[in-house]
């Protein structure tokens, strides 16, 4: 991006002071560390902002639970492992489709769980004589109905209180069971802080339980997978489209539009590119260690983006036929994008927006959005550590809490007879020195101006706060933010599941996107919106702490 | 009706008190129902000459829905209504949440009803209060007379202070109150002495000393209350006045649970920690 400063009608840091006077001393400390005035330094050099940590009890927190992130998000999306959530009907319900992750079996017979909610739907009897028995009997009754290759189960809070062993009961099923791979998440909902400690504990289950499984290579040259892509609205297929024009061959998405069998061979590809590093940096990282798989980061959010991350695949793999074939790709595709972009760059030029969202969502619209002249100048994650604000250099300064000590990190080795660098580690060093970068992530706040705001597990009051200093455009968030937002007069544009759209990913969805926004920004229907609180008095309080 | 709970620490003798002591006052004529609020069922054995009981939680389990009262209430010693809430074995599940579900199920039942004419209920609990599930009868005032058996044996008394930190945090929100400690000797030295003086601290009384004496296990071995067993016996006469006292009483308080430091000092100054 090419803005380095902005200049906010009303200061950053005082905003920030304004905001921190609504809470009690010891939280306004806290806060105050995670409300960060952008500050872009050499070598890009940023503020320290404090990340994962606990949200003080009474916020209305935007973020989720571990069972969110660990079934909601990283499972959720592939097709064909029999997904069982342990516990009462809410948890497996509500994580049932509502990121509009899309799929697409290969064939009309292939597999695909997806249209199905399993749970135990445990009842106050199990709560009290414990649910093993019944999760047990769910299993023979899923082996017997569908006979999967694999089943997950998802442990969600009652069972964790209680004591059930999903772990346990996994094996005995898969005594009983042996031709099909059965695994059990502990993603207990009050596991960590956030949704991150459930993406952890996701990616350190596939690690150990899936990846590896099946020694079954695709066929073909320059083949990858894409990690932390979960094609909500259909940004993996806009994506596998690209992949196909340039001569790639995509082995898996962990885990959009993907399969089982996919994501037990994955150790076999060449490369793997990570889209959200937040919710899978580690298993890039575990495969590198056991099986020499090399991984950078990508962004396929935005046609620009999307263009650089294709630049430096075909790069990666130094083949004079696939930078050729991929220019032309660009080339090709850049002609209707930038069409597009021009004549809605004119209504857009000079809009504000602010996005909260994600662990990586933050960072990759506020690219897309400044393609169409849109300035970001508030933006932060929901569940993000501080690597994913300050990019990966910050990884040896993150102070290792109880919370996260909580989550288990896997000692990894070098596998006994599959490990094989796919580059040598002097081939390497010859590419990083000559500025290719490996198993990095610049991180958010290198690339935004200086001058914007940036604040961490953002929430409700802050939010208003916001939006009645700055009024900004746009604002970009998830569910439970949309409609305060749209009762405020300003378009929202959810992105948790894009709501009813999509893709966005690609260079079809940039254009998707610009559109989009365009239609927001110059409709703006919500503009004629009365909020209740313009009509009715609002409700007064004052602070406890203050009496 | 007057609503008891019996706490205390595990093993310490609150089944066998609660009991004898019912059966006491059943012998004065009074109305009893008693709910054992342990997993193990074991509550209510001595009222009815055996284990004949069967559990709220198994009942509900086995018939559904279609549940009478009197499925799940046995009627024993002189009259006393006898429950059993129960719960599931050991290291499975959530036992606290049965004593949630059966007590709620107890009282939509009828179980309370003035029909029975209840002059007392007894909620016989398991241990300590480890969860809120086995706080659940001090909750919502389902409980609003506490009696704490323990004896001078220093994890017995520790125990009795923790679980007035229970009573105390539902006291100050609610109506139940802490009756007094009941003494279960152990032959500890200048046991009674100890006892009260912890209970001064707490801010209530001893309300009886009960004598250790092996009638009580002979009682127990042949499924019956001392009373039951031998109503001419000494003991019999110790869970009389335990009876009577209880029914007499009427100093009703919030404890005022002591740091743990306070309790050692206690035992220094009664001379067991030499």
């Amino acid at each position: 991006m090419s803005i380095h400063e902005i200049e906010l009608s009303i200061p950053a840091e005082q905003f920030r002071e304004d905001v921190i006077e609504a809470y009690s001393p010891k939280l306004g400390k806290k806060r105050k560390k995670q409300i960060v005035v952008n500050r872009v330094g050499e070598n890009d050099a940023t503020p320290e902002i404090l990340a994962n940590t606990r949200t003080a009890p009474g916020i209305l927190t935007m973020r989720g639970c571990a069972y969110a992130g660990c079934k909601g998000v990283v499972l959720g999306p592939t097709r064909d492992i029999l997904q069982i959530t342990h516990g009462p009907i809410g948890c497996s319900f509500y994580s049932w489709l509502t990121r509009r992750n899309k799929t697409r079996t290969k064939t009309s017979e292939s597999t695909n769980y997806m249209p199905y909610a399993m749970s135990t739907d445990l009842q106050e009897d199990e709560i009290v004589f414990g649910g093993e028995k019944k999760l047990m009997a769910a299993i023979d009754e899923a082996v017997a109905l569908f006979h999967p290759q694999a089943i997950g189960i998802f442990a969600t809070c009652p069972v964790g209180l209680i004591g059930d062993d999903v772990h346990a009961v996994a094996r005995a099923a898969e005594a009983k069971y042996p031709d099909v791979n059965i695994f059990g998440f502990s993603c207990e909902g009050y596991k960590g802080v956030s949704q991150s400690a459930g993406h952890h504990i996701a990616n350190n289950k596939v690690f150990t339980d899936v990846v590896g499984q099946i020694e079954k290579p695709k066929e073909g040259k320059f083949r990858l997978n894409i990690l932390g892509e979960y094609n909500i609205g259909g940004d993996a297929f806009e994506i596998e489209r690209i992949v196909e024009r340039c001569g790639l061959v995509l082995h898996s998405t962990f885990s959009g539009n993907s399969e089982y069998e996919e994501f037990a061979s994955a150790h076999t590809a060449d490369l793997n590119v990570v889209m959200c590093h937040r919710s899978i940096n580690y298993l890039a990282e575990m495969m590198e260690t056991k099986f020499g798989i090399p991984w950078f980061k990508v962004n396929f959010v935005g046609a620009d983006a999307t263009a650089k991350s294709f630049r430096k695949i075909a790069a990666f793999f130094q083949d004079r036929e696939l930078i050729d074939r991929t220019e032309n790709v660009i080339d090709n595709e850049m002609e209707e994008i930038e069409k597009v972009r021009e004549e809605i760059r004119k209504r857009c030029e000079g809009k504000t927006a602010m996005i909260f969202v994600g662990g990586s969502r933050a960072h990759h619209y506020q690219e897309l959005l400044h393609e169409i002249g849109v300035l970001t100048i508030a933006a932060g994650y929901e569940f993000a550590h501080r690597d994913d604000y300050e990019g990966r250099k910050a990884l040896p300064s993150i102070v290792v809490d109880a919370d996260s000590r909580n989550i288990e990190e896997l000692s990894v080795t070098p596998d006994e007879t599959r490990y094989d660098p796919r580059i040598t580690e002097k081939d390497k060093a010859a590419r990083e020195a000559a500025g290719f970068k490996f198993s990095d992530y610049r991180g958010m706040m290198p690339e935004m101006p200086n001058g914007a705001l940036v604040i961490d597990d953002c929430n409700h009051y802050e939010l208003e706060k916001l939006i009645e200093y700055y009024q900004p455009d746009l604002v970009c968030a998830g569910i439970k933010e949309k409609y305060v937002v749209q009762k405020y007069g300003i378009p929202m544009k959810q992105l948790h599941s894009y709501d009813s759209m999509g893709p966005f990913a690609g260079f079809k969805g940039a254009i998707n996107f610009y559109r989009e926004i365009d239609r927001l920004l110059n409709s703006n229907a919500f503009r004629f919106a009365k909020a209740p609180w313009d009509a009715a008095p609002e409700l007064t309080a004052t602070y406890g702490y203050r009496s | 009706m007057r609503k008891v709970a019996i706490y205390g620490k595990g093993g310490i003798g609150k089944s066998t008190t609660t009991q004898n002591t019912v059966a006491a006052l059943a012998e004065m004529g009074k109305n009893i129902m008693v709910v054992g609020c342990d997993p193990k069922a074991d509550s209510t054995r001595l009222l009815l000459n055996g284990l004949a009981q069967k559990t709220v939680l198994d009942t509900l389990r086995t018939e559904g829905e279609d549940l009478d009262l009197d499925d799940v209430v046995k009627v024993g010693f002189k009259g006393t209504r006898c429950v059993e809430s129960g719960g599931p074995e050991p290291g499975v599940g959530c036992a606290g949440r049965g004593i949630i579900t059966s007590i709620n199920l107890l009282e939509q039942l009828g179980a309370f009803d003035a029909q029975y004419k209840l002059d007392y209920t007894f909620y016989d609990v398991l241990g300590d209060v480890v969860c809120g599930g086995f706080a659940m009868p001090i909750r919502d005032g389902k409980a609003e007379e506490i009696y704490i058996v323990c004896s001078g044996e220093m994890m017995a008394m520790y125990a009795a202070n923790n679980i007035c930190k229970g009573i105390r945090k539902f006291a100050e929100a609610g109506t139940v109150r802490l009756g007094g400690l009941i003494c279960n000797s152990r032959k500890v030295d200048r046991e009674a002495e100890l006892i009260e003086a912890l209970a001064e601290k707490l801010g209530t009384q001893m309300i009886h000393f009960v004598p250790r004496d092996n009638m009580v296990q002979r009682a127990e071995i042949n499924k019956k209350t001392v009373i039951d067993f031998d109503a001419s016996v000494n003991q019999a006469d110790e869970y009389r006045k335990l009876a009577q006292a209880i029914e007499r009483n009427a100093k009703f308080v919030i404890p005022a649970p002591l740091e743990i430091s306070q309790l050692e000092e206690l035992l220094m100054k009664f001379g067991i920690a030499d």
